[in-house]
């Protein structure tokens, strides 16, 4: 027997001048006991639907046409009937622990009421029920922390709590959207192995949406893959994923980086414009290449950052050290990778590299010259010049007050003020085109770019003063596998043509196996490893770097 | 002008009297002297004799204080009250004649000066419909170290129009904060986790929402209460309140300088401990701020 029915559900968006199709169609049906995945680009209309099912679409949309059903009963016709069933018959785990929960009560506050507003309960009961509830998810000492409030807890624990909200009033169907986007590794593993046990303890029906393909492969016993609001697949995973029957189901399990091989290229999803990115980077002819020298062009030694908490007391005890005595040696030419979790010091180290934080201790060399000795602004500015970064939110990295073409020229100037306009504008354009963007884009401002687009804007920007080494910084984790597969072959290509040095952060395992040559794996601020890419990934040497490889979700083993 | 000896003697005063007058007010010392000389005063909480009144000052404003701090009070209470409710009501029911008219209001409110509100009002009540008095504070009861009006049936009447015309501003004010707040907090995702949680609107609305809205809103409010003392000259003057507003601008114009430094020096320090109080409000307020670094990982 179905128990969710979802029925030619369509969802418009009407705006001023056109009407969008958020949802078109759509034909699901879960059963209790089962884990559905739904997995779509940003855009795909796949938050849509779940939100449609709880009838908490955002304004202007509205369901247009189609029913859903739950049991007998049709939840998208009565408006009333839909407000009983939130929280009580249907729970929601939303994608970002840190703004799901209301920072001003405490969590045990919001589980109360949660639960005294389904059951009729007194506040003895409720207060049992919800300590049981956060053991339940996995929280420690759940009496004490049921009074704390939620930004004493971390990131998985806050997850647990939304769990433990959604879950406390025995819903029959869970809708987690995007629950571990947020998440590392480790806690992600953590969270999808509560939810499993959870669906199997509770008999749930679970509707998990995530652009994850691990996650769903390890995860989820049926998938359905939505693009542009159309339904394209649906079906028991280890099909879908294994034998596609679309072309664009194809594409996407392709464009997912594969994580137990390096590849040379990554697949994309077939765009409209097929052009052949390999002759176009046009800015070859003005670039004074360097050719590569067999040479550490980086060598960090003994580097150390802490910051101090205290601002007036040089108080050791309250220090945190972000970065505790790394070393190691970037050859030029090559891309090395820095792995870890959040708060690992990949970020902290990228900035102190760039120069944009000043190391606590240890020596950072940039072509045997040791950089954190130079004191003088103007020197310290040939250096800069050759070491750009680029920052992991394409959203926020760009000067929204600026065209484009003013963006990219401001590095351009900076170092070399005597450029004339025919000629920055010229060099603008080929800088352009070599990130393959139109030359029209000069001048349009950030906000009418895509993800994709505005990185690409960056990399032109941090191309424009020809540096040596490339500092990515997550350059990828804010956008579409398909749009990460485009970003990732530029870089390599880029790299390639350029001679480029490329210092590549993620917390992204597949990513990096297939970017860099060497690894080299962190921990709270600690080196655990370094090694080359093959040799970290076939034979792990750290106890951390096996528990990380382990816990990566693996769209592999679907075939297993 | 502003010779404080011209001032407190009469026409027929010698000019030997003058300067000895003069020497003993130790008019004639350096001004660096003479400064120093205030400055310890005043941290003692003496600003000398009023020019005008012959009386020391600091008798003065203790004695004009009460009338003050109690229009303040009503007025600030008025705003915060009526501010957050209409700030609410226009918050959630965002399309609607009434929030339209409400903001539409509050648009006359925050552009009109206080002192034409305040002489529409006395026109309209006391003057069309008599219901209240234009002037004054009515009859007061001394209670030895305050003399309050809010115990006299007068004293309450009169007020009403003082009070609300000086808390008309902040009251426009405080409802376009709330409700930007509560516009801004219901789009959040702990209001549409909440919501899919099933929780009451009405929970949502004053339990989620407007617990969180009313955290900027308390320091605006704070800043602003110490503007309401300051705006209450305007207020006072418009009818004759005798408050210390109302003492300043008659210290103006006599060039009463130490009550007009008493009074500046008082407002300052008004404001000073507002802004603290809000800032140990936080504490309470805001658990974020409370509890720090308290954080357990996994």
């Amino acid at each position: 027997m179905t128990f969710l029915k979802i029925n030619n559900l369509s969802i418009d968006y009407k705006m001023r001048k056109e009407t969008v199709n958020a949802a078109k169609n759509i034909n699901i049906e879960i059963n209790k006991g089962e884990i559905v995945g739904l997995v779509g680009e940003s855009g795909s209309g796949k938050s849509t639907v779940a939100n449609a099912i709880v009838n908490l679409i955002d304004e202007p949309g509205k369901i247009s046409n189609g029913s859903i059903f739950m049991g007998d009963t049709n939840i998208s016709e009565n408006q009333e009937t839909i407000v009983q069933y939130r929280g009580k018959k249907i729970g929601l785990i939303f994608q970002d622990p840190q703004t799901s929960l209301n920072p001003i009560l405490t969590v045990g506050e919001q589980l109360i009421e949660t639960i005294q507003t389904h059951l009729n309960i007194n506040t003895d009961e409720a207060k049992n029920r919800a300590i049981n509830l956060l053991k339940e998810v996995g929280i420690k000492d759940a009496e004490k922390r049921f009074s704390n409030y939620p930004h004493q807890f971390s990131g998985g624990m806050r997850q647990r709590v939304v769990i433990s909200l959604a879950l406390c009033c025995e819903p029959e169907l869970l809708i987690a959207d995007e629950p571990t986007t947020a998440l590392d590794v480790s806690i992600q593993s953590q969270i999808l192995e509560l939810i499993k046990r959870l669906t199997k303890e509770r008999n749930l029906a679970v509707i998990l949406i995530t652009h994850d393909m691990g996650v769903i492969a390890e995860t989820t016993d049926r998938v359905a893959v939505m693009k542009n609001g159309d339904l394209v697949e649906i079906g028991p995973t280890k099909q879908v994923l294994v034998e596609p029957k679309k072309k664009y189901t194809k594409s996407l399990v392709s464009s997912v980086p594969p994580t137990n091989k390096k590849i040379l290229r990554f697949t994309i999803i077939e765009k409209e414009n097929l052009n052949n990115q390999n002759n176009n980077i046009k800015i070859l002819n003005r670039w004074s290449k360097k050719s590569i020298v067999d040479q550490n062009l980086v060598k960090i030694q003994n580097l150390s950052k802490s910051f101090d908490d205290s601002f007036f007391t040089e108080n050791t005890k309250n220090s945190v050290m972000a970065v505790d005595d790394v070393s190691f040696d970037i050859k030029e030419g090559k891309s090395f990778g820095l792995v870890g979790e959040s708060g690992s010091g990949k970020t902290t180290i990228a900035k102190m590299v760039v120069n944009l934080f000043k190391p606590s201790s240890g020596d950072i060399f940039f072509d045997n010259v040791n950089v954190t000795k130079i004191k003088k602004n103007k020197d310290l500015l040939k250096f800069r010049r050759q070491i750009q970064m680029i920052f992991q939110d394409p959203f926020s990295s760009l000067n929204g007050r600026l065209k484009v073409n003013e963006i990219i020229a401001e590095p351009i100037k900076l170092h070399n003020p005597d450029i004339k306009s025919s000629d920055l504008d010229s060099y603008i354009h080929d800088l352009l085109e070599s990130v393959e963007l139109t030359q029209q884009s000069a001048i349009r401002y950030p906000h009418e770019f895509s993800g994709g687009q505005r990185q690409r804007i960056s990399i032109a920007r941090a191309l424009a003063t020809q540096p040596r080494l490339l500092v990515c910084d997550e350059p990828t984790s804010a956008l579409d596998v398909s749009i990460q597969a485009q970003i990732l072959n530029l870089l390599k290509d880029l790299q390639e043509q350029l001679n480029l040095t490329i210092l590549f952060i993620s917390h992204d395992l597949p990513v990096v196996r297939q970017m860099c040559d060497k690894i080299a794996v962190l921990k709270d601020g600690k080196l655990c490893e370094v090694s080359e890419t093959e040799e970290l990934f076939k034979n792990p040497k750290h106890n951390y770097t096996k528990e990380l490889l382990k816990l990566m979700p693996k769209i592999e083993s679907i075939y297993n | 002008m502003g010779d404080p000896i011209n001032n407190m003697v009469g026409e027929e005063t010698s000019d030997e009297e003058r300067a000895e007058l003069r020497e003993t007010l130790g008019l004639t010392d350096p001004i660096h002297i003479q400064f120093s000389r205030f400055v310890v005063n005043a941290s003692k909480g003496e600003f000398g004799i009023s020019y005008q009144l012959r009386r020391p000052v600091s008798e003065l404003i203790i004695e004009r204080l009460p009338a003050t701090i109690e229009l303040v009070l009503i007025s600030a209470l008025i705003a915060l009250v009526s501010g957050t409710l209409l700030g609410v009501y226009t918050g959630i029911n965002r399309k609607g004649f009434l929030s339209d008219f409400i903001l539409a209001v509050s648009l006359l409110g925050v552009s009109l000066p206080t002192f034409v509100i305040g002489i529409l009002f006395i026109y309209l009540f006391a003057v069309i419909l008599g219901v209240l008095p234009s002037f004054g504070r009515g009859e007061v009861i001394d209670l030895g170290f305050w003399s309050t009006g809010l115990l006299t049936i007068s004293g309450l009447k009169a007020i009403i129009l003082p009070s609300v015309t000086l808390s008309l501003f902040q009251m426009t004010y405080i409802i376009r904060l709330v409700r930007a707040e509560m516009m801004e907090i219901l789009q959040t995702d702990y209001i549409k986790f909440a919501r899919a949680r099933g929780i009451s609107e009405k929970s949502i609305n004053y339990k989620h929402a407007l617990k969180n809205g009313l955290i900027p809103v308390i320091t605006i409010a704070g800043i602003n209460i110490g503007t309401l003392v300051a705006f209450s000259i305007i207020t006072e003057t418009v009818f004759q309140w005798p408050g210390m507003g109302f003492l300043f601008i008659q210290a103006v114009q006599f060039v009463d300088i130490p009550i007009m430094s008493a009074y500046l020096v008082f407002i300052a320090f008004v404001f000073v401990m507002i802004n603290f109080i809000v800032d140990i409000l936080y504490y309470f307020i805001d658990p974020r701020i409370r509890v720090k670094g308290d954080v357990t990982s996994g």
